[in-house]
């Protein structure tokens, strides 16, 4: 019993050790701590109508836009560098044929609208969301980041930072076909 | 050139720690002399040479030498001198240098002041201190070497964060530092006793003064820090329970234990064991909160530029040196003989009560800070929850009562064998005066939190209790004044420290109640000549000029405060910008007042069209917060009265007349 | 000038009463304050509950990012709208997870931070009485005389007394020996004869 009650603190610490071990090799391996996975997984895409940006950007869309098929949600700012850096790879998965709306977060409609016109507007449709509402329903904590619903309208998955092309091979390829199925 | 001269010195610090390591351990084994005085002197050379090495970091800081990648990373040339300094270990190399600098100084300690040591002890001390010194200095050659080189060198730095210029975080660190690291001489002691088989009372009294030390520091420390980002935050806040504020916390209160235990150890020769593992446990909580900071795990406001390569590193560390100890600790202590029994109801029995608590409150403590990790590794990532405030001040305070209710009884309580009627007898003003605060308060400070009364009645009594103790330690009102005067001065240092340390936990526990129970806030807009109400005040922003600081530009405002009998005050909050960094800073205006902190922050309106006309201002009555720092004040004074006590100097030599009777188990003799 | 800053210091404490709202608020800014003082005073307490959740632990009602700011609109929105605080809370859950709320909820992935204390509280204890059981058990077996009855100890105390008060000690104590036993002995000679109401 004494013998027991001795040994307890070393069981206990390497328990310990061996969870931050775990925790610190995750880390290594690109776990972000700051990073927190979505509530909105496996549960319906939120049901929110947005505004188009302005009357050239074709725009406006709804929860029930996204019902039907596979589809992509992407939000994205103008003044947000790591964007632009995934905007090539948004642009070719959109002309592979999938649907990728966009949420436009705390922008202005002239700069947005500047910004898709120089860049290209891969986009089905960009919602406006200047107030940052429509990206607090959605869940999201910051710029950018990308949702996979699929056809029933439910949230599959969730990328948060910009996607690399290592991303998009890896990760988003395999869960729109995941979607799909 | 300077840089790799510091950069041997380090090297050598190494090769001369892993012979510390060896030679006198093997010379404590075979009660070798001369290998053991060898121990010695390495130690004071590991030191000699780790102070080179931090003298010739310090000197790339001072002259801004940008081909030292360190350098050039946090400092820049415009900064001011002080913070060049500073610079040295505001950043994760510079600031492991200085660890072990500081861990090698208190090895170079023993080795010089611990002349009245058992000579195999002590080798095995300065073994066991070597052995985490290679740890540590294989870690920063290795993984984070501070005097790596930039060629090309660059012209000029990239600066300090802003935040981080200021006196007070200027020595935040190195008082930090040095009391994390110095609860490794407890462990040192410990690791050593447990090889040498032999705990007694003079084991205890040996270790004690380095435990309140390295006390007294990280009291200090944790104080600056905290009183840092009441002043510099713009906000008034001051503990967040972020996972690293829990990290410097945690040792805190192991470390408090520890302090209490030793005693019993000294003057009974009882809780040894006890007392050896919360040695090991202090320290692993150091070691713990250094790889909290630096492993890039968990996010926090205080993390240093993270790198999970670092962590798998200080957790082998940690698997070694604490597991090790702990293992060795599983396997000696049974051989530890317990010594003097005592009652429930003593003197002992009131400090185990005190470890307990103490032990209960760090495990709480540890199991918030780690549970949001212990669950994701559990969930595979999954699961993710935050552990804030609110379930450490829901958790926290129900063991705190109890604890600050005992400490005002344990001291009355005799040795052995207390008599608690005795003690509830003497105590009865303490009772008065606790039930006095509570009603003052609840008459002063009607429809507040229920509980603020009760708390200041809780520090009330501690007060009480502690002045107590005390005045009948010296039988003031029971005997003479001219006898009560004798028995002041022939009070020990060490009895009185604690009078005063526990007088301050009192002081700060009302400091804690008034910040947390009593705060009123003003948020609005003013323009130039615009006034507002906050209780019975009026604030009027006079002006808003702008100008220009050593290395800042800054926007200050002048507010007019003026009371309801017409006195007026006048208030100057800065806002400052930092072009170097890019970075905005807050300088809040303070007035201290007795019982309260007068607390004004100026900030750019939000709205575009006010630029330039309005501004935000914010004014918040902190009462009683000045208390909290002044507590702590009185804490850490309390530590160093008890420290200059003459039985606690280590190497003192020891008066004829005064031998020391009662200490079973003599220190073995010198071979 | 340390007249008024005496009074201010009385006043300030006395009538703090009045605006309890506890905590600190470098973020709220004064275009989002309620104008019903019972909401605002709601919405701050709730804020201090949620997390920011691009902070590094700071609730939304200490941080000043964009998505503190928005998420502080909401909580408002959401009271003025009429929902409970309950409902509030879990508005934010259900988009943001169980990570914005700073005080975890009672529930199975959360038990044991909750139980954890006191278990170990519960632990501690058992530990302890065994200890002292264990105490009682080693002083009868190793023959400790037992405590004195009260009239004993009364009438003990009064033979050291009069011993004390005899001119020559027949052994000078040492300083250390005296100070190891002093609040022995004062605890003892608290409770002598003359005012102790022994029973």
């Amino acid at each position: 019993m004494r013998r027991l009650l001795l040994i307890l603190p070393v069981v206990l610490f390497v328990i310990l050790i061996g969870v931050l071990a775990v925790l610190t090799l995750q880390t290594k391996e690109g776990r972000d701590p700051s990073l927190i996975p979505s509530a909105l997984l496996d549960k319906p895409a939120p049901e929110i109508q947005l505004a188009a940006v302005s009357d050239d950007i074709p725009g406006g869309f709804a929860g029930a836009d996204l019902r039907g098929r596979v589809t992509m949600v992407n939000v994205f700012a103008s003044w947000c560098v790591p964007c632009l850096a995934e905007h090539p790879l948004i642009t070719r998965l959109a002309e592979d044929g999938v649907p990728v709306y966009a949420i436009n977060h705390r922008d202005s409609a002239p700069e947005a609208s500047k910004w898709l016109k120089v860049n290209g507007n891969p986009f089905t449709a960009v919602g406006f969301d200047p107030e940052g509402r429509a990206s607090v329903e959605w869940g999201v904590t910051g710029v950018p980041e990308t949702y996979i619903i699929n056809a029933e309208g439910i949230v599959t998955f969730k990328h948060a930072g910009p996607i690399t092309a290592k991303v998009l091979k890896d990760t988003i390829l395999p869960k729109l076909r995941e979607a799909g199925e | 050139m300077i840089a790799e001269i510091g950069q041997f010195a380090l090297l050598l610090a190494l090769i001369i720690a892993a012979a510390q390591v060896v030679v006198p351990m093997v010379g404590a084994a075979r009660t070798d002399a001369t290998l053991m005085a060898f121990g010695s002197r390495m130690a004071v050379a590991q030191a000699a040479l780790l102070a080179a090495a931090f003298a010739a970091l310090t000197y790339g800081f001072v002259v801004s030498d940008f081909s030292v990648s360190v350098v050039f990373q946090n400092s820049h040339s415009l900064k001011p001198m002080l913070y060049k300094v500073s610079g040295v270990w505001g950043n994760h190399e510079g600031s492991m240098l200085m660890w072990v600098l500081i861990l090698a100084i208190f090895g170079a300690a023993v080795a010089v002041f611990g002349r009245n040591l058992p000579p195999t002890l002590k080798a095995r001390v300065l073994s066991v201190q070597a052995m985490i010194g290679v740890a540590f200095l294989a870690f920063i050659v290795f993984t984070s070497n501070p005097f790596m080189r930039l060629d090309p060198a660059p012209f000029d730095g990239t600066g300090l964060n802003p935040l981080l210029q200021d006196p007070g975080l200027a020595f935040h660190p190195p008082l930090l530092y040095l009391g994390y690291v110095g609860f490794s001489m407890a462990f040192s002691f410990a690791v050593a006793a447990l090889i040498e088989g032999r705990v007694d009372a003079a084991w205890g009294r040996w270790v004690r003064p380095w435990t309140l030390a390295a006390w007294v520091f990280l009291t200090g420390g944790i104080a600056l820090g905290s009183w840092w980002a009441y002043y510099e935050l713009g906000w008034g806040g001051w503990w967040f329970w972020d996972p690293v504020e829990n990290a410097s916390f945690m040792p805190w209160l192991f470390g408090t234990a520890l302090l209490h235990s030793s005693i019993v150890v000294e003057k009974r020769d009882s809780l040894k064991s006890w007392t050896i593992l919360l040695a090991i446990l202090t320290f692993s909580m150091s070691l713990l909160g250094t790889f909290l900071v630096r492993s890039g795990v968990l996010t926090s406001v205080h993390a240093f530029a993270s790198d999970p390569a670092r962590g798998i590193f200080i957790l082998i560390i940690l698997l070694v040196t604490v597991g090790g100890a702990l293992s060795l600790f599983a396997w000696r202590a049974p051989t530890i003989r317990g010594g003097g029994l005592f009652a429930p109801v003593s003197r002992e029995g009131a400090l185990v009560l005190n470890n307990l608590l103490l032990t209960l409150a760090c495990a709480t403590v540890l199991l918030g800070t780690l549970y949001p990790l212990i669950l994701e590794a559990a969930s595979g990532g999954a699961s993710r929850v935050s552990v804030g405030p609110p379930y450490f001040n829901a958790t926290f305070a129900p063991i705190m009562v109890p604890l600050v209710a005992a400490i005002a009884i344990g001291p009355l309580l005799a040795w052995k064998r207390g008599n608690l009627k005795a003690a509830t007898v003497k105590l009865r003003i303490a009772g008065v005066a606790a039930g006095g605060a509570i009603v003052i308060t609840f008459i002063a400070v009607p429809g507040g939190p229920i509980l603020a009364p009760f708390a200041m009645g809780l520090a009330a009594w501690l007060a009480a209790g502690a002045m107590v103790e005390w005045g009948s330690r010296i039988k003031l009102f029971s005997a003479p004044v001219a006898e009560s005067w004798r028995r002041l001065t022939g009070l020990p240092r060490a009895a009185s420290g604690m009078t005063v340390a526990h007088l301050g936990l009192a002081i700060m526990i009302a400091g804690i109640t008034g910040a947390s129970a009593w705060r009123t806030e003003l948020i609005t807009t003013l323009a130039i000549g615009e006034s507002a109400q906050a209780q019975n005040y009026s604030l009027t922003l006079q002006a808003v000029e702008n100008g220009r600081g050593p290395n800042y530009n800054f926007e200050r405002g002048t507010f007019l405060l003026t009371d309801r009998d017409g006195d007026t005050l006048l208030m100057y909050p800065e806002r400052r910008f930092f072009p170097v960094a890019g970075q905005t800073t807050t300088e809040a205006a303070i007035k201290t007042t007795l019982l309260a902190d007068l607390y004004a922050v100026i900030g750019e309106s939000r709205s575009a069209q006010d630029a330039g006309q309005k501004w935000t201002v914010r004014f918040f009555i902190n009462p009683m917060v000045p208390w909290l720092w002044l507590g702590a004040f009185v804490m850490v004074g309390g530590g160093l009265l008890s420290l200059s006590d003459r039985r606690h100097r280590v190497g003192a030599p020891r008066r004829k007349q005064r031998p020391v009777p009662g200490v079973s188990g003599a220190p073995a003799p010198a071979e | 000038m340390r007249h008024f800053l005496a009074i201010f210091a009385i006043v300030a404490a006395i009538s703090a009463a009045g605006l309890v709202t506890g905590s600190p608020a470098l973020a709220v800014e004064p275009d989002e304050v309620l104008a019903d003082p019972v909401l605002e005073a709601r919405a701050r307490e709730l804020s201090k509950v949620l997390r920011c959740v691009v902070c590094q632990n700071q609730s939304i009602d200490d941080s000043n990012a964009d998505i503190a700011r928005d998420m502080r609109l909401i909580v408002r929105e959401r009271l003025v709208a009429g929902d409970t605080d309950d409902q509030t809370v879990a508005y934010m859950v259900a988009r943001y997870g169980d990570y914005v709320l700073l005080r975890p909820p009672f529930q199975p992935n959360t038990m044991a931070l909750w139980v954890g204390p006191p278990f170990m509280a519960m632990i501690i204890a058992t530990l302890a009485l065994l200890f002292f059981r264990m105490y009682q058990r080693e002083r009868v077996a190793s023959g400790s005389p037992e405590p004195l009855t009260p009239t004993d100890r009364a009438q003990l105390d009064a033979l050291v007394d009069k011993l004390a008060a005899e001119p020559r000690r027949p052994r000078r104590q040492s300083g250390l020996r005296a100070e190891l036993e002093q609040p022995f002995g004062s605890t003892g000679s608290g409770g002598n004869g003359s005012d102790n109401p022994a029973t």
